[in-house]
């Protein structure tokens, strides 16, 4: 049977790994190389390494950290950031990351995921929607640019556009969750669902063990992914990385709570 | 000393930390040269079918890789798409496969329920706990694909997982052995797979 997957998502800007809250306040975590090493010795099921300013700022990828962190992982790896062109795509694939992820441009040029789908293959090639729900708005808005430039697209639309494309994955990230630890937009999940039959990956605002489980219950097999949970501990977030062990995850994914912190 | 085929495409810097950790021989295999003198070669594989036969055609491996693997009997270990390479053909692309293993490639069935790519840890289950499966009874592996192989003898399927259906996550036949999932990608059980590998290679 194929379980839920827990995914740690990283953050990378300027070569460190940050944490943001909302998409903003970056706190520096520590070196990337350090954490994969850790997350390896805690049998993570998977990676996502992140550069946020990649795209932004309009810098070029860094290829020799990218080489780097496929080399260290002994788990898959997704890498995202400042993707735009195709043999960007072929070159990070090629430097033996599983994943790529593909942010602003499977938005705004969507026969860039055909084009990926093709010569890596789907499987390969994971959409991320950045997107955001006011606490009074009724819809959910897309965001490109690290959630600083809004889109006039229909996030769901945008989906079943990358799936027809060839998408293997959709990677669905609530900015206004990012970093609350107030659980997971679970209505933006079942939307999503409902949209596309390939998997989902939902990131933003696991707060707890508890919430992982609450959503394998619902949704599961799916893409649990969380930031914050696996890097800080406490109320004051000092820096920890932590994981469940492979018991834990066995225990929590199979219905039994188990209670962190 | 294990060759990893670097033929521009795939996790070759995973297998290689891997066995160094392991303190067992490896070199990258970019040259004729390098699969001289090789006891056990690994064939990555990640990405379209045609992507990697083109990769593979026009790398100048093919041939020595031919050599050491159907005349000195050199075992070898297709990955991923590089198991799905061992067969005739794949529904996945147009270019014919290595034919090592008698199969074909085909897309994955599955009801509306499952999603494909069959993306995640899975159950893989030996037919015997021996070769490359010793000492990994009850184990899960990472897959990450749409397509898996269909083997024409069903003595050449080492091991099957069940996504929807049962499927070959392993198949071999003689020196030739391909695993569908990622043992690169699969912390300790890929470790031990790895270091099975390399034993049946001495």
């Amino acid at each position: 049977m194929l379980r839920t997957r827990l995914i740690a998502c990283l953050l990378v800007r300027d070569g460190g790994l940050v944490k943001t809250t909302a998409f903003r306040e970056a706190k520096y975590v520590g070196d990337p190389l350090n954490a994969v090493r850790i997350f390896n010795e805690k049998e993570v099921d998977e990676l996502m390494v992140l550069d946020i300013d990649a795209t932004a700022l309009r810098k070029g990828l860094d290829y020799n950290l990218i080489g780097k962190l496929a080399g260290e992982c002994t788990m898959p790896l997704c890498y995202g950031g400042g993707v735009q062109e195709i043999d960007q795509i072929e070159r990070i694939i090629a430097l033996g990351v599983e994943k790529v992820a593909i942010s602003s441009a499977a938005i705004m040029r969507p026969k860039l995921v055909h084009e990926a789908s093709v010569r890596v293959g789907s499987q390969s090639v994971v959409v991320v929607l950045d997107v955001k729900k006011g606490r009074w708005r009724k819809k959910w808005e897309l965001f490109i640019h690290n959630g600083t430039k809004p889109v006039r697209r229909d996030p769901f639309e945008c989906a079943q556009e990358a799936e027809e494309n060839g998408a293997g994955e959709i990677v669905i990230n609530s900015i206004d969750r990012d970093g609350m630890g107030s659980g997971y937009d679970t209505d933006l999940l079942k939307r999503m669902r409902q949209t596309v039959k390939i998997p989902v990956t939902i990131l933003g605002g696991a707060g707890s063990y508890e919430d992982i489980y609450a959503l394998d219950q619902e949704f599961g097999p799916l893409g649990a992914a969380a930031g914050s949970l696996f890097v800080f501990k406490g109320k004051y977030k000092a820096v920890l990385i932590q994981y469940p062990s492979e018991e834990d995850k066995m225990r929590l994914l199979a219905g039994r709570v188990i209670s962190q912190n | 000393m294990i060759a990893i085929l670097d033929y521009g495409l795939g996790n070759i810097r995973a297998f290689f930390n891997m066995y160094s950790r392991l303190q067992i021989p490896v070199r990258m295999a970019s040259l004729p040269a390098d699969l001289e003198a090789v006891t056990g070669v690994i064939l990555p594989g990640v990405g379209a079918f045609d992507w990697a036969m083109d990769r593979l055609n026009r790398s100048g491996l093919r041939v020595p890789l031919e050599e050491a693997v159907l005349h000195r009997r050199v075992p070898v270990l297709g990955v991923c798409v590089g198991m799905q390479m061992l067969g005739h053909a794949s529904e996945e692309g147009k270019l014919p496969g290595l034919g090592w293993i008698d199969g074909t490639v085909r897309k994955m069935e599955v009801s509306d329920r499952l999603p494909l790519p069959h993306m995640g840890w899975n159950a893989v289950r030996p037919s015997k706990e021996e070769g490359l499966f010793k000492g990994l009874a009850n184990s899960s592996f990472y897959f990450l694909h749409s397509y898996s192989f269909s083997a024409a003898h069903p003595e050449d399927v080492l091991a099957q997982s069940s996504f929807g259906q049962d499927f070959a996550s392993a198949v071999g036949r003689e020196n030739i052995f391909g695993v569908q999932f990622h043992p690169e990608k699969s912390h300790r059980f890929g470790i031990r797979l790895l270091q099975n590998f390399a034993q049946q290679s001495c």
